[in-house]
């Protein structure tokens, strides 16, 4: 009993890291059709940036509040330099360049930062909890608490604030959207910000647990993405559900049946979910109102 | 006719011309080639590597050089990519027509890189791990680091001195992970172990504690061995702390630096790995033949880098140093001279071990010249248990 209550710890563990990222994929999916795949070099940027803030003399509160300015000011440094110029662009090309512009994040991180892992020190301590005979980690708690934070801002911002309707608007038909007086491109900028600003809090959090590197950016826009995917690709929820789903069937993969094989149980569920479920275990279905 | 006579006086000028410019080449500096991954993923690999090959050579052009003539070095950067690598490599072959190679940070790099300098005939020392690069023997392809070969059996013999035998191993599923634990799979035999566990896991995976549970409930395991490079034993390491796993653990010398210490924290406390003499440079004997010359490369790297040693620098630092000395006993840049003399490098003390080549064994190491370690209060503490 405490083996199984061990893996669903874990896959819990690892699945909320990768719903948080999944989180940081919403907001600019939800405003422009982009799956912005630069969005796990948030995630590095709020690590790394916070890992040297630290080492600098910064508390690590302030470390990783200045971390995560620096995002936000890179998530706004892409939109007006990568996305804007091509804002006629399908959402095909602006996903490219997101590619893009990730490769080049990561090159400036090697150089700025360094090419080492590094990670921070947990937040309060590194005593395991103990629960029925499995372990926990204290900083796993400050995952979690951190992705209810970021689900429930996210989802009150989108369906109850009026930039959140006109985020969506923009979505649905950006020309629409226009016409009634809503600043499409303060919109988008806005969107950039905020998921940087939610990839690098996710950043922080994480490295204590995962280490981080100028390179991990791409492995966690992988996990993210598929959580993403299973979940609903923009339902805030849905990438919650989707990561901890992920999470628990590499866990338990691992555990019971093969770690060999834990990534192709994984991916074999991604599979089966979308071919059933095309839009996600909690997609909006894809409306058009003529 | 007039035309004809011109392009025969310019053939003549241009005739003229290469041959005054390979003369001046007799008094050109002696040039030694390097391709190593100074970014990409192999970065942390191969940027000491860079650093030492800079800091090496030019100390040596500051001593007056090489059989009186100076030491170019043209340093090529493949980025962790084996194509590029091969590329970089028919470059020093035909542009920069170097006399020597030492370089390759990875397997798969050095791996691209041998046909070019075999075919070529100029010897060429590779800073890579796998078994593969030295079996079967090539005859211009030499290397420094030990293999991991040398590494289970160093690991392996302190397991059965301990009175351990029931292993349980968790590789990483990375190039470096596979190969080491195929070969620790091939000679646990030999030393009474058997293998009663055999997990792995994805070279980025942020969580391993799902295979840890999984060993833990194996009856009778002694001891866990961790075959793998980068954050995965780190993270393994931590893993292990826990879940609160009792039975000794051991890494391997993948992680054989400083950082690993860091970032595994203080779950690193009472962890053994089998390392290079670098690492403790400090605290070796004094009777110690290796000594001095770890003392030296780590003072001089520390000084002008500001970084701790590593031991990855200190297999380009053997590297490069096995090149120039085998030039300086060959007295010659003759690609073949120099092989000669590499393959007859007698009891050269480096940084990483003792080597003695032979034509059968393009290494030269024993599994004698790793030192068990064990992590103690933050710090490397050679095991005295032999």
């Amino acid at each position: 009993m405490a083996e199984l209550l061990q893996l669903a710890f874990s896959g819990l563990s690892v699945g909320a890291i990768y719903a948080l990222i999944a989180l940081g994929f919403a907001l600019v999916y939800n405003a422009s059709d982009v799956i912005n795949f630069a969005q796990g070099d948030f995630v590095m940027i709020g690590g790394m940036g916070a890992v040297f803030l630290l080492a600098a003399g910064f508390s690590l509160p302030v470390a990783i509040a200045l971390a995560v300015v620096a995002a936000v000011l890179v998530g706004l440094l892409l939109h007006r330099l990568a996305i804007e110029p091509a804002r006629g662009a399908s959402p095909v090309t602006l996903i490219m360049i997101t590619i893009g512009a990730s490769i080049f994040i990561k090159g400036v991180a090697q150089i700025v930062f360094d090419k080492q892992f590094h990670s921070l020190p947990s937040f309060s301590g590194d005593k395991p909890i103990v629960i029925g005979g499995a372990t926990l980690l204290p900083q796993s708690l400050w995952v979690f608490g951190g992705v209810a934070l970021v689900l429930v801002l996210l989802w009150a911002f989108i369906e109850k604030t009026l930039v959140g309707k006109a985020l969506l608007a923009v979505s649905a038909n950006r020309l629409a959207a226009r016409l009634v007086g809503i600043n499409v491109t303060a919109i988008l900028a806005l969107a950039f910000g905020l998921s940087a600003a939610i990839g690098a809090l996710a950043g922080a959090l994480v490295t204590p647990i995962a280490l981080t590197r100028f390179d991990v950016g791409g492995l966690f826009t992988l996990k993210g993405f598929a959580a993403a995917m299973v979940g609903g690709m923009g339902s805030p929820l849905g990438a919650v559900v989707g990561g901890l789903l992920i999470g628990l069937l590499e866990s338990f993969s691992a555990g019971l049946i093969s770690s060999t094989y834990k990534d192709a149980v994984a991916f074999l569920a991604i599979v089966l979910v979308l071919s059933l479920r095309p839009r996600g275990l909690l997609g909006r279905a894809s409306v058009e109102r003529v | 006719m007039a035309k004809a006579s011109f392009g025969r006086r310019a053939l003549l000028a241009l005739l003229v011309s290469a041959s005054s410019l390979s003369l001046a080449r007799a008094a050109d500096p002696i040039r030694i080639g390097s391709v190593v991954s100074a970014t990409g993923p192999t970065a942390f690999l191969g940027d000491p590597e860079a650093r030492t090959l800079k800091i090496y050579v030019e100390e040596l052009n500051k001593k007056g050089g090489l059989l009186g003539r100076p030491v170019e070095l043209v340093l090529y950067d493949d980025g962790g990519d084996a194509n590029k690598a091969r590329t970089f490599a028919t470059r020093l072959v035909e542009d920069d027509h170097v006399v020597a190679v030492a370089g390759g940070t990875s397997t798969g790099s050095t791996l691209a890189m041998a046909p070019v300098f075999e075919e070529a005939k100029i010897p060429f020392v590779s800073f890579a791990g796998a078994i593969e690069i030295v079996e079967p023997v090539r005859p211009y392809v030499f290397k420094t680091p030990h293999t991991d070969k040398t590494a289970c059996q160093k690991i392996f013999s302190d397991m059965k001195a301990r009175g351990l035998q029931k292993v349980a191993l968790i590789s990483g599923a990375d190039g470096f992970g596979k190969s080491m634990r195929a070969q620790c799979l091939k000679v646990a035999g030999d030393y009474g172990i058997t293998i009663v566990a055999d997990e792995t896991y994805a070279s980025a995976d942020t969580d391993m504690v799902p295979q840890l549970t999984k060993i833990r409930g194996v009856m009778g395991v002694q001891a866990v061995l961790n075959p793998g490079f980068g954050q995965g034993p780190a993270i393994v390491t931590r893993n292990y702390a826990q879940l609160g796993i009792a039975l000794p653990l051991y890494q391997s010398h993948g992680v054989a630096s400083k950082s690993f210490i860091d970032l595994a924290g203080p779950a690193a406390e009472g962890v053994r790995l089998p390392a290079p003499a670098l690492l403790v440079a400090g605290k070796l004997a004094d009777s110690d033949p290796q000594k001095p010359v770890a003392a030296a490369y780590k003072a001089s790297y520390e000084a002008a880098t500001g970084q701790p040693v590593s031991t990855f620098g200190g297999y380009g630092f053997d590297g490069i140093q096995l090149v120039t000395e085998a030039i300086r006993r060959a007295n010659s840049t003759d690609g073949e001279k120099i092989r000669d003399a590499l393959e007859a490098t007698k009891n050269y003390v480096g940084v990483t071990g003792v080597y003695t080549m032979t034509p059968t064994d393009h290494l030269g190491l024993s599994p004698d010249s790793f030192r068990m370690l064990r992590i103690e209060k933050g710090d490397w503490v050679i095991d005295s248990a032999k």
